[in-house]
């Protein structure tokens, strides 16, 4: 592997004077054995998915081939299945509008908090702390939990309506307000993340700017424009690009509450992909979908890692 | 001098009133934002106390509280908990043996690939989990390793092991180089000085890490559906995942053990909350 053959070289490098050969031989050894099990690991659970992934989706892999060993090569037929699906273009689109619902939810609001608590008052730290509760919390625990919320009969958020007066709403069990109703929870679970983060850039502000601007008359809504959004632009970035490429992904939420139901309202490309995969036993079709995915994300990874440059370089 | 003294004494005072007056307003503006967040939390407790079973008949407080979804939960899902605790602590030792050396190496050895394993590092949290359900799924299958727990260690530090290297480097390259060499010139290799020098030296970030490491096992779902195919081996994840499909009937069942999944979080937070908070920010650093 390349650690073992860079390794000495790196030593020879270093210490150019005359020494035993084996001794630094030894040295780039040992350095390199503490990352051999990282770079291994990485290789068999990220490297080596990535790569089967993408041979599964030329491939017929079925139940079949768990028994026979045999997965014939098919070519783009399991592309051409997911793009004719009929369910595809429709997912792709539940996927944009679940995560544009989500980001712009979870980092108004997440802004919003932030910078409310920004300002120190008694407890402000403690509060602050509590709030991260809901993104700790097992995504299936707040799944199961917000279905009760959201029960069309008996959840408490259609008995404080009745109780305002309001009609009770079918969250999640209509096709017209369930992928809502989804973007909603996962609105309520991204809002501590974007908090923490937009509160940390926040802390990285300093002070003396807002004082300069006050001096020139600018406060309040001014400064936010002025001075907070364009010095927080950085880890508004970080922020929007690293909630896309969750968001993306997520799959424990949509199952736990809807299951991508009712009447594939709430399908999303990765609902597709595990589906495919894990319901129907045709892994390549899954691998197919997961693959047009792991594409989409890699688009804003690339964004992510531009505007990141800076930090990895330090 | 005198009036001065008094006149800028009053002006304190002043705005020292005007202080504690926005203060509280801003306490209490806190608060009511932390009582709208927390509500659904609040609600899972109250609906896991309810004597029917059912948040039909939910009051908003639990005035006579019903331990009888405890008792379902216990009975049903108690190995299960026991599962995800063994599972858990599995997967916080592997992935910081696995992980501390690594962020060891890549805080403190000159490699001149080292921005190139970083990238490796980074887009690994970007890869979607399914993606590796997928394939484990076939190699597992291969491997005899589907309903095994060694296995669902092995995929859960797909959560964990990225995202320590990050926050276990990002402490050690504040560990002075200084000390490090110090005790090689005292004759200790590389190994000695890790385990002896640095590793007590980073001890909060390891604890941060698996902290970390911990509740995304905790959390995990995906690969405690994919990777098993029986009952042998369930996560309580998986457990609430059935209930869903057969006792929503009983949501006091199903929102206990809910509250008993959200203890690991709970507890965290509260006692060990300065080592969630430098997770959560060194999380976005990565």
């Amino acid at each position: 592997m390349t650690t073992t053959a860079t390794a000495p070289a790196v030593s020879a490098q270093r210490t150019p004077t005359a020494r035993p050969t084996s001794r630094f031989r030894r040295e780039g050894v040992v350095k390199a054995m503490f990352l051999a099990p990282a770079a291994l690991y990485i290789l068999l659970f990220f490297g080596y998915p990535v790569v089967k992934n993408l041979v599964m989706s030329f491939q017929e892999y079925t139940t079949k081939t768990f028994f026979t060993g045999e997965a014939p090569w098919v070519g783009w037929e399991n592309y051409a299945t997911v793009v004719n699906s009929g369910l595809f273009w429709p997912a792709m689109l539940n996927t944009a509008l679940f995560t544009v619902g989500s980001i712009a939810g979870q980092f108004v609001i997440g802004l919003a908090l932030a910078v409310f608590f920004r300002r120190r008052f008694p407890l402000s730290g403690f509060l602050r702390a509590m709030l991260l509760l809901p993104w700790l919390l097992p995504l299936i625990v707040s799944s199961a939990t917000w279905r009760s919320i959201l029960d069309q009969d008996s959840g408490i958020l259609n008995e404080f309506l009745a109780s305002v007066g309001l009609g009770a709403v079918p969250w999640l069990n209509s096709p017209d307000v369930a992928l809502i109703a989804v973007i909603l929870v996962n609105i309520w679970i991204g809002i501590p993340f974007n908090v923490t983060i937009l509160y940390g850039g926040l802390q990285d502000i300093p002070e003396e700017l807002y004082e300069a601007a006050a001096l020139d008359g600018a406060t309040g809504w001014k400064s936010f424009w002025h001075i907070t959004l364009p010095n927080l632009r950085p880890v508004i970035n970080v922020v929007l690009v690293l909630g896309v490429v969750y968001t993306l992904k997520v799959i424990d939420i949509i199952l736990g509450l809807t299951n991508g139901g009712p009447a594939n309202a709430t399908q999303t490309i990765a609902i597709r992909s595990y589906q495919s995969s894990f319901v129907d036993f045709e892994f390549g079709v899954g691998a197919a979908f997961s693959n047009i995915l792991i594409l989409i994300s890699l688009v804003f990874a690339i964004f992510y890692l531009r505007g990141n440059r800076k930090q990895v370089d330090e | 001098m005198t009036t001065m003294a008094i006149v800028t004494d009053g002006a304190a005072k002043r705005r020292a009133t005007r202080r504690s007056g926005r203060d509280i307003l801003f306490t209490a503006l806190g608060v009511a934002f932390l009582a709208i967040m927390l509500f659904p939390v609040y609600w899972m407790f109250n609906a896991s106390l309810q004597p029917s079973g059912n948040t039909l008949t939910a009051s908003l407080l639990p005035l006579n509280p019903s331990f009888a979804g405890y008792e379902k939960a216990f009975a049903d899902q108690g190995p299960n908990l026991v599962t995800s605790l063994v599972i858990s602590v599995g997967t916080v030792v592997f992935s910081l043996a696995i992980a501390a050396p690594a962020a060891y190496a890549l805080a403190q050895f000159r490699y001149r690939w080292i921005n190139v394993a970083l990238l490796a590092v980074l887009i690994a949290q970007m890869i979607p989990g399914v993606v590796i359900a997928n394939a484990l799924y076939a190699a597992y299958n291969d491997l005899g390793m589907l309903n095994s727990i060694p296995g669902l260690i092995l995929a859960d530090a797909t959560h964990a092991i990225p995202f320590s290297i990050m926050i276990l480097r990002a402490f050690m390259m504040s560990v002075p180089p200084s000390i490090i060499e110090a005790a090689r010139v005292d004759g200790a290799g590389h190994v000695r000085a890790f385990w002896s020098i640095v590793l007590p030296v980073a001890k909060n970030s390891l604890i941060t890490a698996g902290l970390f490491a911990f509740l995304f096992s905790w959390s995990d779902f995906l690969f405690a559906l994919t990777l098993t195919t029986t009952d042998d081996i369930t996560p309580v994840t998986l457990g609430i995942y059935q209930y869903l499909g057969t006792q929503v009937a009983n949501w006091s069942a199903v929102m206990a053990t809910a509250v008993l999944s959200s203890i690991p979080a709970i507890v965290l937070l509260v006692i060990a909350q300065r080592y969630i908070a430098a997770g959560a920010t060194g999380g976005a650093v990565k």
